[in-house]
Order: C-alpha cells, then structure tokens, then sequence
C-alpha cells in the first residue's frame, strides 16, 4: 500500500523534475520564460499524437521533446532577435501553447495509445520500499540522469561555466568575449526540449490519452519550484518529489473524505515557495540565489 | 614608489600602431581618422574628457568594435581582432572602468572566464595566489567577489591580464574608484609592468596622475586627436587646454564664515542594511551651517546614496534624529514636507530619480515645486507658470535645449544636470544637498554647478554636497568629512586636509594616528586578504 503511494509521488514528481530542469539552465542563462505550460502543452499533445501515429511511444517522447523546443524557439526569436519583454513573451507563449494544443489535439480526444512500459530491474526492485525506485519507465531514469548531467555541466564544465557568468552580468560577459544572445538560445531551446518532454509524460505514462489543458497547471509548478530550489539542480529532484507528494495527497485525500480542502492543498506548494523565498533572503547575502541578471534585456552596448 | 618611465627609444618598432582609424554610430561619429603608436614598455596615456572619443577608441584595440576604416598594425604586421579573444590571444588585456566581473563568483571563477579554453584549470588557485603576491598585489582565489573591495576587485581584473604574459595592457579610467593609496600601490604594478617590457594603455582625464605616470599622451577631442605630446614638458594646465580646447577659469576657493548659525543637525543617525549589496549606516552625526559647503567624500559603496535617501525622507526610520534649526524634529517628514520646510535635494542619478527622462522639462521643473505660489490653481497645474519656471532656470543655468520645452530625455547630460541642479537652486533653499553633482559631466557644465552652489552658500544658505571626486570636494568645501563603511567622521576645516589624509579616512584610519600611515593601511590590506 505505502510502495503504491511513493511510486506515484515519484511518477508524478517526473514531469516536475523534467520541466523545471529544463527552465532552470534556462533562467541560469539570465532569462526567465514563463512559456513552460505552454510549451509542456505542445509537448503533451505531439508525444500523444507521435506515439498514437505510429503506434510507437518512444517516437511520442522524441516528438514531445522537439515540439517544446519549437515553440521555445519561437520565444527566443522575441525575446533574444527582438529584444521583447521576457515576462510578456512567456505569458503569451503560455496561451498560445494552451490554445495550439487545444486545437492540433481536438481530433485525438478519446483515442487511447500504449504508454510507456516500465522498466522493472530483477532482484534490486524486490527490496522492500526502496525497491519501488527500480520500478519506473525510461522517461523517469532519464530524468534522474539529466539532473545529474545537468549538475555537473552547470557546475564543473566551462561551457557551464560561460552560462552562469551570462545569467550573473550580460554585460561584462559580452565584454569578455562571449556571445550572450547565443548562450541564450541554445539555453531556451534546452529549455523548451525539457518542458516538451515534461508535458509528453503526461499521456505517455501517467493517463494515457490526450485531454485539453491535462497538464492542469504542472508548469507553474515547474516554475515555482526553479525558485524553491534557489537554482540548484539536486535541489529541484528534492522539490519535485515533495510537490509531486502534495498533488497525490491532495487526490487521496479526496478519495477518502478529508475535510482538508483540495484547493488548500494545490496551494501548497506555492505556499512552499513562498516560504523558501523568505528564508532564503533572510539569510542575508544570497549569492547561490537568483541570477543577478534575470529578466533583464540585453542590449550590445557601444 | 613611482618613477616615470623614461621616454621610449624611437629606435625599436612600435608595439602597435593605428593608420586613419574611424568609428560612427549612426550620424554620430565617434573616432575621426585617428593614428596612433605606443612601443614595448610604453607608459602612454589616452587622455581625453567624457565623449571624447577615448572608449571607442580602445575597444577597437580590444577587439569589441571593428573601425569602419583605418587598420592597425600589431609588432609591424597588419591585424585584425573580430573578437576579445583575438586580441587577448594576441597578447592585449583590459581593465575596464566598469569591472566585468561576476559579483556572484569566486576569484577563481572570474579568472578563468577571461583565459583561453586550453589554459590549464588544474593549480589555477595556486598560480593566482603566487602570481599576485609577486606583484605585491595578494589575492585569495576561493574568496566571492562581492565580498572584495573595489581595490581588491580591480586587482582581480589586472590578474586575469598578468595570468596571460600580456605585451599591452589598457587600463580604462583605473584610478576613478581608488583611494590615493591604493592608487600608488597600482601605479607600482603598472611601473613593474613596463620596466618587464609590456606596453601599458593609460585611459583618464586626471592630468596629475597622468603627469605622474606616463611619458606620452595621446590627446582625443570629440572624437578627433589634437596632439600627442611629451607629458613631462607640458604643465597640467597646458594638458587640460588641449584636453578642453578652451581656457579654464579656476572656480574661487570660498571663505569660510565664521559663527555661523546650524541650519540643520542629525545625531546618531543608524540604519540597518536592506539588502545584501547595501551598506548599514553607523551613528552618523553631522550640522550643516549657514553659509557653509560641507562636502562628504568617499569611495562609491560606503553607505552614500543610503545617507541620501534618509537625508531625502525617502527612507525613515526610528533610529533618525534630524533636527532642523535646533527645535523642529523633521526626522518623520517625507521628502515633500521637507521641501517645505526650506530643504532641497538633487539625487545621484538624474534619468529616473532626480528628472522623469520621458517628461517634458517644465513638468520636470514642477515635480519638486507644486507648493510655490501659483504653481497649482485650485488642484489644477498653471501650465504658463510652469514653462516660464523651466526657462527661467535654463536661462539662469545656461540649460541648452533643441527646443523651448523638450522632453528631459532630450537634453545631454550636462545639460540636464544642470537643469535639476537649477531647479533646486531657483527655490531659494535653506540648506541644498546635492549627490554626485557633476557625475558625467563636461568639464565646462562642471565648472557652472560647482559655481553655483558656492554661490548659494555664500548667500547664506547651507550645502551638503556627497561627492566621490576629491578634485570637486576639495573645489567647493569649507568642511570635509569622510563616509567609510557607513561610518561618518568628523567634519575638517578643508584647509587642514589634502588628499593623503582624505585617503587615510577613506580607508577607515582616523587622521589622529595618521603618522601611522603606510603602514596601517597596508596592514589593513593584507589582512582583508589574509583573514
């Protein structure tokens, strides 16, 4: 009964997981999209109509992924070609996914495709509670490594380096040489892959088949937990897990008559947020905190 | 200490040379046909005021700009830089003015952002460590650069270039955010440098430093080259002519009145530190008399635009006295009570704080001036009234305009200061105080304001002017003190003070243990490093 309740935390924290890693490296760069339940959207309704196309859902994955990047590239073309206003950009990008996907998935609602198999590993999936950790899908693994990927890019490699010195000062990045705007686009498009394969977990695994507007919010989520991780990528895999156990109780709770609201609990992890947000600035000098240069525009100075 | 280079040897081939080298942005042309040289072990200056040309200039060096026409020459052989890295690779580094550093990195971090990728990572923290200590310049590599002082900080910048063996070294304005002794101890690098046999780029329009230090100038106006001259030969008076292309008028060093009255006093003034890049302001005490400029310097960062803002009203707190003319407690008044209570303010930054750049200048003229007689009717703004308020001052203060009432965003920033500065100045008030009064700004428009509030103190009223440039402290002051760390000394007859003793108060020593000097400072240094 308790391993039923954690494998669906964890399945239900992995498409936090996979969004908001993708928006951190993003926001790490200096640049804040608010397009992930846009972009999470397109990615739901291209991995369910890539996998029930071809019958195939690793294809839905690809296509979830590739359909994220594709609007986010859109967004960059504003936000980086055109200079726009980052938090104007994002939001239309969010109601444009919403809209698009609404319209490109009309035809799919009501079809049913095979989801994602999982993946059970022998004897290490026998241990008793940790066992239910080597009972997920391919999509859940991958996530789990591309945290640890993108760990160690952000904090050991150069190019990660580059990346943060762009999201602390643009300025004196461009100074040194560096090229802002492509750092930010290849950022974005990382970004929009992420927040697309986010969204294609959705029909792929955890309710096969294709609904408007199914990721129900999950972005703001993402979102907000880039925020309660202060930017740390072990620390966003820690979020996902106890947002992911908030959204589970919240529906077990309904299931078995708790006289907590549901709507007391979905706040939850804003909540939580809210809460970090304080601690954290409370601490005085918060230099592991927000990148000095979110949101900002860059433009080429003389 | 410093000694001057001695001249080059016309005998060795330039370093690098410059051949007819153009720039514009747009209809605006920043860099005329200039040439110019410097040799291996060259102290040469770039000397030239705001505008001049002196940026553009160098960032064609840099590789950041490419001119629209004229080339260079790098050890005799014609070169192109598309890019910083070019150049860095080619054996150039540069400080710049605005440091570009990473607030929220490590030394180490910073440093190796500026190296080429194959520069090796491993023993980076050790070399750092050796490198600088051999230029008597200590710096520790896993420190944060927020944590550092801007001295420390520029030191961080300089090591990014030395880490590199460079053979030119451009230095932008260095010396704008140095005590007097951090400067020398900079000055003794550079002299190192060059004795090595690298070439050093000296940007700034200080004409003592500028003496003390180079050998050779080379003089930009307007984007044109005036001259290249012998520094050594000429005076400092010769250099800024050339530098201006007009005659200075040296303003009058006021006199100080005697006895006279308190306009305003503030004892114990504290204020906790908002956030975490602001400084905590530390029982602040001060009184401004009739009549009398006092001038407030410091290095930028030590608590000036927090002291501002509770000078303002703009912030208030419990741990406020202010007292105006020894009765009244104006401590909880906000800004516009406090106008009306005979105060005047102009704050540091005139785009956005001291004027609205997207207003025309006669609504800028009354934003700090609604409670004059017939500014206001019955709730509705006399709008004659205030066009003839905003010529009166542009007259009155030579604010020249493309147009009888142009936006504020349209005036340059000389101009513009001087309008915010007039305004403030036609009111009449009892006690001015100014921030940074002539930030940016021409020498000529320098000049003016500094006059004019001489001129308003000499009529009586008060002055309290916060100001980083010791030249202009030292210029309108009858009394001096320094903000260090949020700390506020005593206020100094000015004639009791020069630079040096300013310096040692601007790195915290009192000037009772001033014969402690070099040493107390240097001490000071090694333990920030150390410790």
């Amino acid at each position: 009964m308790f391993d039923e309740l954690l494998l669906t935390v964890l399945l239900t924290s992995v498409p936090l997981i996979l969004a908001a890693t993708g928006e951190l490296v993003v926001e790490r760069s200096g640049v804040l999209n608010l397009g992930v339940e846009g972009m999470m959207l397109m990615g739901a309704v291209a991995a369910f109509g890539a996998a029930s196309l071809s019958g195939n859902p690793y294809i839905g994955i690809v296509g979830g992924g590739l359909a994220g990047m594709a609007v986010a590239g859109v967004f960059a073309l504003f936000v980086l070609g055109l200079a726009t206003n980052q938090v104007a950009t994002g939001l239309a990008l969010t109601i444009f996914g919403t809209g698009l996907s609404g319209l490109i998935g009309a035809p799919l609602v009501g079809q049913a495709i095979d989801g994602l198999p999982s993946m059970t590993l022998p004897l290490l999936s026998d241990i008793p509670l940790i066992g239910v950790f080597f009972q997920l899908d391919i999509m859940a693994y991958l996530s789990i490594l591309i945290v640890a990927l993108t760990s160690i890019f952000l904090m050991r490699s150069r190019a990660g380096l580059i990346l943060r010195s762009v999201g602390i000062n643009h300025d004196s990045a461009h100074a040194l040489g560096y090229n802002v705007l492509q750092v930010r686009f290849f950022a974005i498009l990382f970004g929009g892959f992420m927040a697309g394969l986010g969204g294609a977990y959705l029909p792929l695994v955890l309710t096969p088949h294709w609904a408007e507007g199914m990721t129900a919010g999950r972005g703001w989520i993402a979102l907000a937990l880039v925020v309660f991780a202060s930017w740390q990528p072990w620390r966003v895999s820690i979020g996902a897990v106890l947002f992911g156990g908030v959204t589970i109780m919240q529906l077990a709770g309904q299931a078995r008559g708790w006289t907590i609201p549901a709507q007391f609990l979905s706040m939850m992890p804003y909540l939580a947020t809210i809460v970090v947000l304080v601690t954290i600035s409370g601490r005085g000098r918060n230099v592991f905190g927000a990148p000095m240069h979110l949101g900002k525009r860059f433009f080429m100075t003389r | 200490m410093v000694s001057p280079k001695t001249s080059k040897s016309s005998a060795s081939p330039p370093l690098l040379a410059g051949f007819g080298l153009t720039k514009s942005f747009g209809d605006f042309t920043a860099n005329r046909n200039i040439d110019f040289t410097i040799y291996p072990g060259e102290l040469h200056a770039l000397l030239g005021e705001n505008g001049a040309g002196k940026s553009t200039f160098v960032k064609m060096i840099y590789g950041l700009l490419q001119p629209d026409s004229g080339y260079f020459e790098w050890q005799g052989k014609p070169i192109h830089f598309s890019n910083p890295q070019e150049a860095r690779a080619a054996g150039i580094g540069m400080v710049f003015q605005h440091f570009s550093l990473f607030e929220a990195m490590s030394v180490v971090e910073n440093i190796a952002l500026a190296l080429p990728p194959e520069f090796p990572k491993e023993g980076l923290p050790k070399l750092i460590e050796q490198k600088s200590a051999e230029y008597g310049i200590p710096l520790r590599p896993h420190s944060l650069v927020a944590d550092l002082s801007v001295g420390e900080q520029q030191r961080v910048e300089i090591m990014r270039c030395l880490l590199q063996d460079p053979s030119l070294l451009i230095m932008d304005e260095p010396t704008s955010v140095l005590t007097p002794q951090e400067t020398m101890q900079l000055f003794d690098v550079l002299v190192k440098l060059a004795k090595q046999g690298c070439a050093v780029l000296f940007i700034s329009h200080k004409l003592e430093e500028i003496k003390q230090l180079t050998s050779r100038a080379t003089i930009l106006r307007g984007g044109d080259k005036i001259a290249e001259v012998d520094t050594h030969t000429k005076s400092t008076n010769q250099l800024a002519e050339l530098m201006v292309g007009t005659k200075i008028a040296a303003i009058k060093p006021p006199i100080a009145p005697k006895n006279a009255p308190a306009i305003m006093q503030i004892t114990g003034l504290s204020r906790p530190a908002d956030g975490p890049f602001d400084t905590a302001l530390r029982d602040i005490n001060l009184t401004a008399h009739a009549g009398e400029v006092l001038g407030i310097a410091g290095i930028a960062g030590n608590g000036q635009s927090e002291l501002m803002d509770a000078l303002t009203g703009e912030w208030r707190g419990t741990q406020i006295g202010v007292f105006k003319k020894g009765a009244e407690d104006i401590s909880q008044l906000n800004p516009a009570e406090r106008r009306l209570n005979g105060l005047a303010f102009v704050p540091e930054e005139r785009n956005g704080h001291a004027a609205v750049p997207s207003m025309r200048l006669s609504e800028n003229a009354l934003l700090t001036s609604f409670e004059r007689a017939g500014a206001v009717q019955m709730g509705v703004v006399n709008q004659n009234y205030a066009a003839q308020f905003a010529d009166r001052v542009s007259a009155m203060f030579d604010v020249r305009r493309p147009e009888a009432n142009p936006l504020a965003s349209a005036l340059s920033g000389g101009n513009l200061q001087k309008f915010v500065v007039g305004r403030e100045i036609a009111k009449k008030p009892e006690l001015l105080i100014v921030s940074q009064p002539t930030w940016g700004v021409d020498v000529g428009a320098a000049q003016f304001i500094r006059k004019a509030m001489i001129d308003l103190a000499a009529g009586g009223a008060s002055v309290i002017v916060i100001s980083q440039d010791l030249e202009e402290i030292f210029a309108v002051s009858h009394k001096i003190a320094v903000l260090h760390e949020g700390s506020l000394s005593k206020a100094y007859p000015a004639a009791e003070m020069n630079p040096q003793t300013i310096g040692l108060l601007m790195g915290g020593s009192t000037i009772d243990n001033a014969s402690k000097t070099a040493r107390t400072i240097s001490k000071k240094t090694n333990n920030r490093v150390a410790g």
